[in-house]
């Protein structure tokens, strides 16, 4: 599998680490904080994740891909989309 | 009919040709007591002893696909009994148990095999580990040996003992562990609840769920119309979020790729199963011949049911690191499984938020060692709404209350259980 960093390019899914689902926020308070660390929707199909470039750019970005067939739609800096 | 010598026996002279099926495969009716969604191993070994302990036969088992077609058939038949922590070791020693006697309950050949396991450890801090938890399971009644690394020399003389950076010196030995034919389990269990009058219905996909006015499940919709129940209970594994998602909840739980091997047929080489300790790997041989060998999970949500190469390598760095005589072998299949990784990477067995509604879910890549007490505390939980005293631990809440069993002590990231 290879991920389209917005900084580098394609590369190899191996350079990344993968942190989930890039929906859930961080509340600011203690209400909330339950679901933020342990609730997922665990899509099967299109999925907004979270990777970080730990072996190239060091930026997370978010990765839109299918979890049905590892497809990827696209990619975008974490810092541009907000999440 | 009963399976013995005598019917073997005939049948054999008679060429084999007058064997009956040994479940009826249903057509679904309007309503049961119980209708458990999910014809894998936990699901119909649910409704066996739904049937044999509590007397409650009018269920129904409902599968998407076949039964035993998902994880039940994805899995690499390891059974043991080897964790640490209190609210794991009596569950699944109550599992090893159940496998001990199951082919009696069931009058039917599972074929379970108990070879032994042996966990090894390479440095001073692994053992110690290891020492712990094995003296954890002897706390609790269960069997459990420090192996030096000539005891090891012994039962395994095949491994890498003197490797520079990871040598074997020794290991964590459960000799009632082993393996079982996945398979047999599942028709074995099929057979045992369709006996006592359970339905089983296959091509049968769960589509939603039917609600009373208070918003209790009363039923689900099916594929194959609407079935109403007393009480739905879900087994689906890797799709738990999925069918959970139709009833509207959202669960601690994420699906990702598990991949497992085996290689061509060989003469007996391994005598019961062996984990590398300083990676992710493990490996035994079927009675077939096969050797049957898998490691980490590929790291990324997914539901495709099949892996990539980075994994494939890794798995493979890890067998040749260990035993390098694998080298020698060719691998003839790999598969991918869809496992839904708890945030702790333990099981929940429990009721919903949802009355009507029961979640028999997270088994992480554990859950074919569990199929028989996960079953049996499945049942516990639909016929009395009370855990089963093994399982008490699997609650639901215990992610909010902070009562976690994260044996690895990972943290709320499945990825890494």
């Amino acid at each position: 599998m290879r991920l389209p960093c917005p900084y580098c390019g394609d590369r190899d899914a191996q350079e990344f680490s993968y942190r989930g689902d890039a929906g859930p926020r961080r509340p600011e308070g203690e209400d909330g904080l339950f679901d933020y660390v342990y609730l997922r929707d665990n899509p099967a199909g299109p999925i907004r994740e979270l990777w970080y470039h730990a072996n190239g750019c060091r930026n997370w970005i978010v990765v839109t891909r299918d979890t049905r067939t590892h497809e990827v739609h696209g990619s975008s800096l974490a810092r541009e989309s907000g999440a | 009919m009963r399976y013995s010598v005598f019917s073997l026996s005939a049948n054999a002279l008679s060429g084999h040709r007058r064997w009956k099926r040994v479940w009826r495969d249903a057509e679904p009716a309007e309503a049961y007591d119980v209708v458990i969604v999910g014809g894998g191993g936990h699901g119909l070994a649910t409704a066996h002893y739904l049937a044999r302990n509590h007397g409650i036969t009018n269920v129904a088992v409902i599968e998407k696909g076949w039964i035993g077609g998902g994880n039940a058939g994805r899995n690499t038949t390891i059974i043991r009994s080897n964790y640490g922590l209190p609210g794991n070791e009596p569950f699944y020693e109550w599992s090893m148990k159940l496998w001990e006697g199951l082919e009696q309950d069931l009058n039917y050949n599972v074929m379970v095999s108990q070879r032994g396991i042996v966990n090894l450890y390479h440095s001073d801090a692994q053992r110690d580990a290891y020492a712990r938890r094995g003296n954890a399971m002897r706390l609790h009644g269960v069997d459990a040996e420090l192996l030096s690394s000539d005891d090891v020399r012994k039962l395994a003389p095949f491994l890498d003992f003197e490797s520079a950076r990871f040598p074997i010196m020794g290991g964590l030995y459960q000799g009632r562990a082993g393996t079982a034919r996945h398979d047999a389990v599942v028709w074995g269990y099929a057979r045992a609840a369709s006996q006592r009058g359970v339905d089983i219905i296959q091509n049968c996909e769960v589509t939603g769920f039917v609600q009373d006015s208070a918003g209790a499940i009363v039923g689900v919709e099916t594929t194959r119309g609407a079935i109403r129940a007393g009480k739905v209970g879900l087994a689906v594994a890797g799709n738990s979020s999925r069918v959970a998602a139709l009833a509207g909840l959202r669960l601690p739980i994420e699906s990702h790729v598990l991949q497992a091997f085996v290689s061509e047929g060989l003469k007996p080489v391994i005598p019961g199963v062996i984990t590398f300790g300083a990676g992710h790997f493990y490996i035994s041989q079927s009675d077939k011949g096969g050797l049957v060998f898998g490691g980490d999970i590929d790291g990324y949500n997914s539901y495709a049911q099949r892996g990539n190469l980075p994994v494939v390598e890794d798995v493979c760095e890890g067998g040749m690191a260990v035993m390098p005589m694998i080298g020698r072998a060719r691998i003839l299949r790999s598969w991918g499984g869809i496992m839904d990784m708890s945030m702790d990477g333990s099981p929940i067995i429990d009721a919903s938020p949802l009355p009507g509604l029961y979640l028999n879910a997270g088994w992480c890549y554990g859950g074919f060692k569990a199929t028989p007490a996960s079953g049996w505390c499945f049942a516990h939980l639909l016929a009395t709404d009370r855990s089963h005293e093994t399982a008490t631990a699997f609650r639901l809440d215990r992610f909010e209350s902070g009562h976690l069993i994260d044996e690895k002590g990972a943290g709320a990231q499945p990825n890494l259980h």
